[in-house]
């Protein structure tokens, strides 16, 4: 063991996790994906709203202005 | 005591306005919290003596659970706020809620049944704590079900909110019979995140997680929060002001 | 106010007897559903007995489950819930007899018909009394958390399968220990302890959830 900090010798040995790699791996891929979609999901929804309510406003200026 | 911040909670203009000021800090300290645990949950806290590297998968599933668990009693807690004040916040905050509940639940479902694979060999076990879990997520599906089932807005609120409640109250009822149910089956067996005595270095970077999660929750809540705010005033001056200001700086 | 209890009873009584249809039909759907597990996973005697606590307890739920959807339902239509929100009784006073009614024509009729099915599934005579108990304290909380979902959705289109969704989660303590009594039971274990559990939760059901059934029926009137 070397004196470091880290728990593990190499990125190897840590990429490996032991023999749980693969579980380890799965768990923190999927659990940062669903964490990422949470905050993507309201984001891409708030800026279609936006583009939708500029659209909207805009098109009622024009109609009070045409009439 | 005053109660001025509370009555102006009520007002949806001075929520979007806090809630704004408030969400760069709490972005900023999801983002701190959660690296720092993850850094050193995943790298430097030692190995567990028992379970080797896959006790590492606590520093997620732990977190998702605390999250799940509280996530369901603040949507009774606005329920009753709701009802009882009538204050329209505390709807949008139970609403929009529930989904970061159900996938919250979910993830600690997901994480509990990979992690007992390496630990029990098998996916999935009827274990009391995940078996519990499993029935908070049909909970929640159903708050959310009843919720866009409702077309009239304040009903589907209240409907919400009764449904809350009365899961809240059942919620310690289920866990105790769950865990009794699970006792009469099997003797009680090593459950996944039981421990003796943790040392500093492991729980540590679990505290980090926990409060990482809690921000994380509050942003993705905030953020849903002020969108539904949006869409649900947008008649109002002060929100076409809004959307001009946002779209405008954008182009 | 008594009197008012009274009176909505036998209302309900009458309303039943008119339609005796209604009265078998849940019946039918539990004999026919205890039929086919022997069916489903063979008539071996001693595979039976094991599953049998706990197939007449799923099959019982289901039977209450299925009969909870038309509770509130005909009183939504003729406009009766809102002649109770408006009357000057106590609205929870007025579900309980509601749900001591549904509970009367449709729970008890399950109880008494158990130990019939429980014999067949080959339930040890002498446990049809710990059978009967745990369906006795049983099914009047399955009617009583029942009609709080059935309050929330009697004014939607398609509330029967929303209703399964919202009680079913809320179903499990009480499925836990009905079937837990009879499985402690048949094991030779002692059930006094577990039946005072489901009479106790029995009495927070029957103080809690008249609120609720209330604010549940007040929320699906006013939209």
């Amino acid at each position: 063991m070397t004196d470091s900090i880290f728990a593990f010798n190499s990125f190897a040995e840590f990429l490996a996790m032991g023999k749980h790699g693969f579980y380890v791996w799965l768990c923190f891929g999927v659990t940062l994906a669903i964490m990422l979609l949470n905050v993507a999901l309201p984001w891409l929804a708030r800026k279609k709203y936006l583009n939708q309510e500029i659209r909207r406003l805009r098109w009622e200026a024009q109609n009070e202005s045409g009439s | 005591m005053n109660w001025t911040w509370f009555h102006r909670l009520g007002s949806p203009k001075w929520f979007y306005g806090i809630s704004g000021r408030w969400l760069p800090l709490l972005i900023a300290a999801t983002v701190l919290l959660v690296c720092a645990g993850l850094v050193w949950g995943l790298a430097i806290a030692p190995a567990d003596y028992q379970q080797g590297n896959s006790f590492r998968i606590m520093y997620i599933h732990v977190p998702a659970s605390f999250l799940a668990q509280s996530i369901y009693i603040s949507m009774a807690i606005c329920g009753v706020v709701g009802l009882v004040w009538k204050m329209k916040i505390a709807d949008v905050a139970l609403q929009q809620s529930a989904p970061i509940g159900a996938w919250m639940a979910f993830v600690s479902l997901l994480t509990g049944a990979i992690w007992g694979k390496p630990t029990w060999g098998a996916y999935w076990v009827w274990d009391a704590r995940l078996t519990a879990m499993l029935i908070l997520l049909f909970l929640y599906f159903g708050v959310i079900a009843l919720g866009q089932a409702i077309s009239n807005r304040d009903s589907a609120a209240r409907a919400c909110a009764v449904l809350a409640v009365v899961g809240v109250i059942n919620i310690p009822i289920i866990k105790y019979s769950v865990e009794w149910w699970n006792t009469l089956h099997q003797p009680a067996s090593f459950t996944l995140t039981e421990k003796p005595a943790m040392p500093a270095s492991m729980w540590v970077p679990l505290l980090l997680m926990v409060l990482g999660f809690y921000c994380f929750y509050t942003v993705v809540l905030l953020m849903r929060m002020r969108l539904e705010i949006l869409r649900r005033e947008s008649r109002t001056s002060w929100v076409r002001a809004e959307v001009t200001r946002l779209t405008g700086r954008k182009k | 106010m008594n009197r008012v209890f009274f009176l909505l009873l036998v209302r309900e009584a009458r309303l039943m007897f008119r339609r005796p249809g209604e009265l078998v039909n849940p019946l039918v759907f539990f004999a026919i559903v205890i039929c086919l597990f022997p069916l489903a996973v063979g008539p071996e005697t001693q595979l039976l007995r094991t599953l049998s606590p706990g197939l007449v307890w799923v099959a019982a739920l289901l039977a209450v489950l299925l009969s909870l959807d038309g509770l509130f339902r005909s009183d939504f239509e003729d406009g009766s819930l809102e002649q109770w929100v408006v009357s000057p009784h106590p609205l929870g006073v007025l579900v309980l007899a509601k749900v001591l009614a549904h509970w009367l024509f449709s729970g008890l009729p399950l109880v008494l018909l158990s130990p019939v099915l429980a014999l067949m599934l080959g339930l040890p005579a002498d446990r049809i009394p710990v059978l009967l108990a745990s369906l006795l304290l049983g099914t009047p909380i399955l009617s009583l958390l029942g009609a709080v979902g059935a309050a929330l959705t009697v004014g939607l289109k398609r509330g029967g399968i929303l209703l399964t969704l919202l009680i079913l989660p809320l179903y499990i303590p009480v499925l836990i220990l009905g079937s837990g009594v009879l499985q402690a039971a048949l094991q030779g274990l002692p059930t006094a302890g577990y039946l005072l559990w489901m009479g106790s939760m029995l009495t927070l059901a029957i103080t809690l959830t008249p609120l609720a059934i209330a604010a549940g029926i007040k929320i699906s009137v006013g939209e």
